[in-house]
């Protein structure tokens, strides 16, 4: 059994203490981020990038810190969705449809502990789904030439366009910045320096940790300054937390319904965790039979979106390890973890590393359980996490960037970068022109610049080899489906409406 | 109409690209596609987008008032000082201050951004130098000695 002596490995690495106690802090950490309004999973595992450097982890413990903060930040997500109607991350914004309604009722509690069992639901059988798919698709990855990577790049940028923004010329201009950012330094294979302006700083390109943390975190700050921190009181009061049975048994199979279809959506290259949980809400709402309860507090309109968005982050893992695509916003800033810790994703990942991926794999299947703990019987702990101010956790989250960075090159050229990249993410936010295909662009320009070339080198300039396999052709077809299809299906996926307060 | 000027900014920045990449010199010995391909493709989608973005705007997004706009540019002023003086003034005084500055632009009571910021700087520098042993400079350095 290659899968039973794969874990067996993966447990070894897993049970060192060292490992485990990152798992652990990850989770608490990832739990908090979650939960506080404002700094999403992005942000979140942004700013603790430079830090997890200067804190010389090696790269397995990197990754498993760093992941268990993604995993916590989607449990966390739907604290202050159901406390504060403001999603605390964006997957968790299907989450305040019938989560807050059922606060409003004198249920937070049970609201809680709902999703958090669906949570776990959603990702622990998609971790499962991660462990079974990967090593799958990493075989299938290793038929793929430059022509069938240069598809497939095109493919994630075409579905993050299409699916995950309102207007597709934005979505094309943000991944043409990216793209554009990531070419300038020395072009690597011929030795010239391209668009510097002369500027020595610029020779070894744009750091991208510097263009994340600025796009995500600094802009936040922007944003909240705009915004005054209002949003940030609580909303509603935590009664004593007791688990409803009851309603954990009823909505069992939309769990796994949701678990289903957030998975799939997690898989598509570009996708990610908002339109898992998204699909999961639509889907169990149009196949209820009665409908009424929905944005009143239904509990399936909570263990929904909530096991669609957690398992849609597992499987936006299997693109990311097996592919090196990213299929999410978060995922692409573990990208960015891996490719600065000098991993290359991909099918050769598996093969020569398997201690990093399967000690991944085995430290999530214990990070669930620890979640399970955190956000179930301690959820009040963390609900309190709500009461700190935006006026004190803004400045701190400034600082930590700041020093995050600074740690990495000490230098202030790279932190009036970063400043840039935080007005240039705020002025995009106000354009509505999404800042995710901008960071992907930066990660896997270069990447995807290399593969056309090399196609073009083995083909001797023929433009036709690009479409000279049935996998390339195939991807050309989803690429084109995906930038194409959601201009016909916007009527159709409209959000519900969220629930107003009244008083 | 902020859509408009974008677009209009996007296609020429687009053209500025194309022409950048155009005038890159190709090496003796080059790959046939040769580092000006790939940038000019990119330079003909964002012309493209831009174009469409011009013709097709989306409904006016909601600019901040001319205070909350002065609020902003004093945080990126704060921000960029604070980039500037890390290095030569050390770790705690230019934190305390740009702490408290951007807290006072999120929440304007003097008392409570005074507050968060020294305890900011305080309580950062000892997680920062003690829990993840990060090189950090407390003091301006002439006055270390």
């Amino acid at each position: 059994m290659d899968l039973l002596a794969n874990l067996a490995l993966g447990f070894s690495v897993a049970l060192t203490p060292t490992t485990l106690a990152l798992a652990l802090a990850g989770c608490v950490l990832g739990t908090i981020i979650g939960a506080l309004p404002g700094l999403g999973p992005s942000n979140g595992v942004a700013i603790l990038i430079p830090l997890s450097f200067s804190f010389g982890l090696d790269a397995t413990q990197a990754l498993v810190l760093m992941t268990s903060v993604y995993y916590g930040a989607m449990y966390g997500g739907r604290i202050s969705s159901i406390l504060l109607n403001i999603p605390g991350d964006e997957p968790a914004m299907m989450t305040t449809l019938d989560g807050y309604p059922m606060a409003k009722q004198g249920r937070a509690g049970d609201a809680l502990v709902l999703s958090g069992v669906a949570s776990f639901v959603g990702a622990l059988l998609a971790t499962i789904g991660l462990m079974l798919l990967a090593p799958v698709l990493a075989r299938v990855a290793f038929m793929f030439g430059p022509a069938e990577y240069f598809a497939l790049y095109l493919l994630a940028f075409c579905t993050l366009g299409g699916i995950g923004s309102a207007n597709q010329a934005k979505a094309a201009i943000a991944v043409c910045l990216g793209l554009g950012i990531a070419m300038i330094g020395v072009d690597s294979s011929t030795g010239m320096t391209r668009f510097t302006g002369g500027s020595l700083h610029l020779f070894d390109g744009i750091d991208f940790l510097v263009a994340i943390v600025g796009l995500f975190a600094v802009a936040e700050v922007f944003v909240f300054i705009e915004s005054h921190g209002r949003d940030s009181a609580i909303g509603v009061t935590l009664e004593k937390i007791r688990i409803p049975i009851k309603e954990i048994l009823a909505t069992r199979l939309t769990m796994l319904r949701a678990t289903l279809i957030g998975f799939i959506a997690g898989l598509l290259p570009g996708a990610g965790a908002s339109l898992g949980s998204f699909l999961a809400y639509m889907m169990e709402k149009s196949s209820a039979r009665d409908k009424s309860g929905f944005g009143k507090g239904d509990p399936r309109g909570i263990a929904a979106p909530e096991a669609g968005n957690n398992a849609a982050a597992g499987g936006a893992l299997v693109p990311m390890l097996t592919l090196g695509v990213p299929g999410s916003g978060t995922t692409a800033v573990l990208l960015a973890l891996l490719m600065t810790l000098n991993i290359t994703p991909g099918p050769l990942l598996f093969t020569e590393r398997p201690e990093v991926v399967w000690g991944l794999i085995a430290s999530l299947l214990i990070a669930n359980f620890v979640l399970l703990i955190l956000n179930v019987p301690l959820v009040k702990l963390f609900s309190r996490i709500l009461q700190v101010p935006a006026a004190i956790l803004l400045p701190g989250v400034t600082m930590v960037s700041f020093v995050g960075i600074y740690s990495l090159s000490g230098s202030y050229f790279d932190l009036l970068l970063m400043i840039g990249f935080g007005v240039l993410g705020y002025v995009l936010r106000k354009l509505s022109i999404p800042a995710v295909p901008v960071i992907l662009g930066i990660l896997l320009g270069g990447h995807m610049e290399v593969s056309l070339r090399r196609a073009m080198v083995l083909s001797d300039g023929d433009w036709t080899y690009l479409f000279n396999s049935p996998i390339a052709i195939g991807l050309w077809i989803a690429a084109v489906i995906g930038c194409i299809a959601p201009l016909f299906l916007r009527s159709y996926l409209k959000a519900p409406k969220a629930h107003k307060d009244d008083a | 109409m902020s859509d408009r000027i974008t677009g209009l900014i996007v296609s020429v920045l687009a053209l500025a690209f194309f022409a950048g990449a155009s005038q890159l010199e190709m090496p003796f010995f080059a790959d046939p596609l040769g580092p000006k391909a790939f940038p000019m493709l990119i330079a003909s989608v964002a012309f493209v987008a831009g174009c469409v973005m011009v013709l097709r705007p989306d409904a006016e997004p909601e600019w901040p008032s001319l205070a909350t706009f002065s609020r902003l540019l004093i945080a990126v002023l704060v921000l960029v000082l604070y980039a500037h003086g890390l290095k030569p003034l050390g770790f705690l005084l230019p934190t305390a201050i740009a702490a408290g500055a951007i807290s006072y632009q999120i929440r304007p009571t003097f008392r409570a951004a005074t507050l968060t910021g020294v305890c900011l700087s305080f309580g950062l520098f000892i997680i920062f130098k003690y829990g993840l042993g990060l090189s950090l400079f407390a003091l301006p350095r002439w006055l270390m000695g």
